[in-house]
This record gives C-alpha cells, sequence and structure tokens, in this order.
C-alpha cells in the first residue's frame, strides 16, 4: 500500500515537472512529437531507476560509514554520468531495438537535473532501497506522462493562430502552466 | 570584442534566461519571491566565475576527451563549496532553495559557459564572462521573482504594500510558467524580434 501511495504522489500529486521543476529543459526541448516525447521519457526511466539504486548504495555503503558527506554533490554527479555511458555500451550490445529507440536521448539524460534531484531527494527523504525504487519509478512516470502530455498539446499548438509576439516558447510556457494547473487538482488525493 | 561587450552581453544580447533559455528549472523553481531569485543568481554567479576562472587556466593541460567530465568535476567542487558556505551563514535561504543548491552542478548555463567560452579564452575575459553571465542570470531570476512575488503576494523582497491577498497561483507551481511565458515574450517584443 505504501508503494502505491508513492507511485500515485509521485505521478500526480507532486509531478516531478509540474510541481517540482526537475527535468524542465527535456519537458521544453524534446516534446514536440509525441513519439520523441515517449522516447525521452522511456530513457529516463531506465536511468533514473538504476542511477537512484546505485546513488542510494553509495550514499549508504560509502559515504555515510566513512563520513564523507560533503563528497555527495561530486560523487553523485560523476556517477551519473559514467552510468549513462554504461548503460549505453551495455543497451548497444544487448538488445539493439530498445538502443534504437532510446539511443540518441541517453547522452543528452547526463545534463537532465532531474536524474541527480531524484537521486538527492531519495537522500533526502531517507526511504529504504524499495521504497526509494519505487519512488524513482514514480518520478519517471510522472516525467513520462507530464512530457508525453504537453507534447500532445504542442502538436495542436503548432496548427493554431497564436499572437505573433507569443509564439514560440512563450505559449508553450503558458501551456506548461496550465497543464500544471490542472495537475495542483490532485493536489489533496493523498498527503504527500 | 572589448571587455565591456563582453561583460554586458550576458544582460541583455545573450540573457541565459530570456534569450537562451538555459537554466529553466532553478529559474522556475526559486523564483516565488525576489530575495530567493537574488540568492539562487548571486550563487549561480559565484559558481560561474569561480569555475570560468580555474577551467581557462587548465585548459590546456586537460585533454580533449575527458575535458567534459573534468569540467564538471571542477564545477560540482565550487556548487559543494556554495552549499556548504549557504549552510553555515544563511541557513533561511539554503532551506528555501533546497535541493535546487547542489543542483547548480547541472545548470546547463554553467557547463554551456564552460565549454562554449572558458575552455577557449584567456584568464581575464573569462571572469569578465563568468560574471557578466551570471549577474544577467541574477537579474533575470530577481526580475521573475519580483514580478511572481508582487502579483502573488503584493510585496517586494518581503516588504508588504497593501495588506491584502494577491493572486495566489502566481507563487505556486503554474504561475512560474506563466509568468515566465509573458515575460519572455515581452522581451521578445523589446528586442524587437517579433
Amino acid at each position: 500500500m505504501e508503494y502505491i501511495l508513492i507511485i500515485i504522489g509521485t505521478v500526480l500529486v507532486s509531478n516531478i515537472v509540474l510541481a517540482n521543476f526537475l527535468g524542465i529543459c527535456p519537458f521544453l526541448g524534446v516534446s514536440g512529437k509525441i513519439s520523441t516525447a515517449a522516447g525521452m521519457g522511456g530513457a529516463v526511466l531506465f536511468v533514473m531507476t538504476i542511477a537512484t539504486i546505485v546513488t542510494w548504495l553509495i550514499q549508504n555503503y560509502i559515504l555515510n560509514p566513512f563520513d564523507l558527506g560533503f563528497l555527495q554533490t561530486i560523487s553523485f554527479i560523476l556517477v551519473i554520468a559514467a552510468l549513462v555511458q554504461v548503460v549505453e555500451i551495455i543497451l548497444k550490445k544487448v538488445s539493439p531495438p530498445l538502443y534504437q529507440a532510446l539511443g540518441v536521448f541517453l547522452p543528452l539524460i547526463t545534463t537532465n537535473c532531474a536524474i541527480l534531484g531524484v537521486a538527492l531527494l531519495v537522500i533526502q527523504r531517507d526511504y529504504n532501497l524499495i521504497s526509494g525504487t519505487v519512488y524513482a519509478v514514480g518520478n519517471s512516470l510522472g516525467f513520462l506522462l507530464a512530457l508525453v502530455l504537453f507534447a500532445g498539446i504542442r502538436e495542436h499548438l503548432e496548427l493554431m493562430d497564436v499572437p505573433k509576439g507569443m509564439r514560440g516558447m512563450p505559449i508553450a510556457l503558458v501551456v506548461a502552466g496550465i497543464l500544471a494547473l490542472a495537475f495542483s487538482g490532485f493536489a489533496n488525493l493523498v498527503a504527500f | 570584442m572589448n571587455q565591456w561587450q563582453n561583460f554586458s552581453k550576458g544582460f541583455f544580447k545573450e540573457n541565459a534566461v530570456f534569450v537562451m533559455l538555459l537554466g529553466m528549472c532553478p529559474t522556475l523553481a526559486v523564483t516565488s519571491s525576489a530575495i530567493n531569485g537574488l540568492g539562487m543568481g548571486l550563487a549561480t554567479t559565484f559558481v560561474l566565475v569561480m569555475s570560468n576562472l580555474s577551467i581557462s587556466l587548465i585548459k590546456d593541460l586537460v585533454p580533449g576527451k575527458v575535458r567534459i567530465p573534468t569540467f564538471i568535476v571542477v564545477i560540482a567542487s565550487f556548487v559543494t563549496v556554495v552549499d556548504l558556505v549557504m549552510a553555515g551563514y544563511a541557513p533561511a535561504l539554503h532551506e528555501q532553495l533546497g535541493i535546487f543548491i547542489p543542483l547548480i552542478v547541472v545548470n546547463c548555463v554553467v557547463l554551456g559557459r564552460a565549454e562554449a567560452f572558458a575552455s577557449k579564452n584567456t584568464v581575464y575575459s573569462s571572469v569578465i564572462d563568468g560574471a557578466g553571465m551570471g549577474l544577467g542570470f541574477a537579474m533575470a531570476l530577481t526580475l521573475l521573482g519580483a514580478v511572481r512575488e508582487l502579483l502573488g503576494n503584493l510585496s517586494l523582497f518581503g516588504f508588504k504594500f497593501i495588506d491584502a491577498d494577491g493572486i495566489l497561483v502566481f507563487i505556486l507551481a503554474p504561475g512560474a510558467f506563466i509568468a515566465l511565458g509573458f515575460m519572455i515574450a515581452l522581451v521578445n517584443r523589446i528586442t524587437k524580434k517579433a
């Protein structure tokens, strides 16, 4: 039950993009088409889950026992950068179709603040390994949902007659705001 | 390009937020008040100046293939410094900005300037570039924070003008997107791009 609440909380109530402002760059950058948005979401799901598990292990079995908490930022970002490379190499070898689908998005993920953000939040919230993993999966599903919804709206926006000054990024941001407003309707669904 | 142009481009012509649309996560997340925006902007400025300084000093020693990881380590070190200093001397602000302090590491503005400017230019102009870009970023965040605080809470830098409720949505998450959207449209209008 606890895990279901975490999933609902991260996907709907406290959506990573629309309520916590993590991963805005890919949210605005690769949301032109639904298919690329889904690809990016899948890649984030993959990397975020693995990254959260690895950084949790590092925090609890290396940084905490040796009292190296101040190295958290440096070690996490290096691990995530290396991890993305490793995932890319393994995926290329093991599952070429999956690599075909996610490949182009993987290098972009290193600078996606959602990955580092979730890794840090899991430590901050004192989750154990399983809850932390569920939290990461929930957040990446929330990211996927927000991204696909936003891409769907933007595809329609292409055909609309937008006032001249608002074309491009301004109208996209306003649309994201309205989407965030819709999501704030879930605010009291579960205590999170 | 003289040094004054090098400094001032960060404010208008190449403003990180309004023109280049970089560093969106902290821009949207911490600007619920002007003072938070200013604090975040100045923290980023410090990291930008110091990382530009260090990277332009070591640029000839770093092999091309490992330059991005090297830059990230340099940036992460300064971010850790900012994190610890803020926790020590400005605990309230540190609490407010929370996770977005360590996330300066993945702010594209910082890595972008390291890669695009500091790794190719002299120490002096890299520092000037870092200061200009950083202060331009701080200016944008403070402006956005001021607009949101004014509309959402009818106050500015914590000073309340009228004892009434503002439009609450501008303090909350949706207001960040909407306010930034309209501000970018305004900047586009002023610079005659639209």
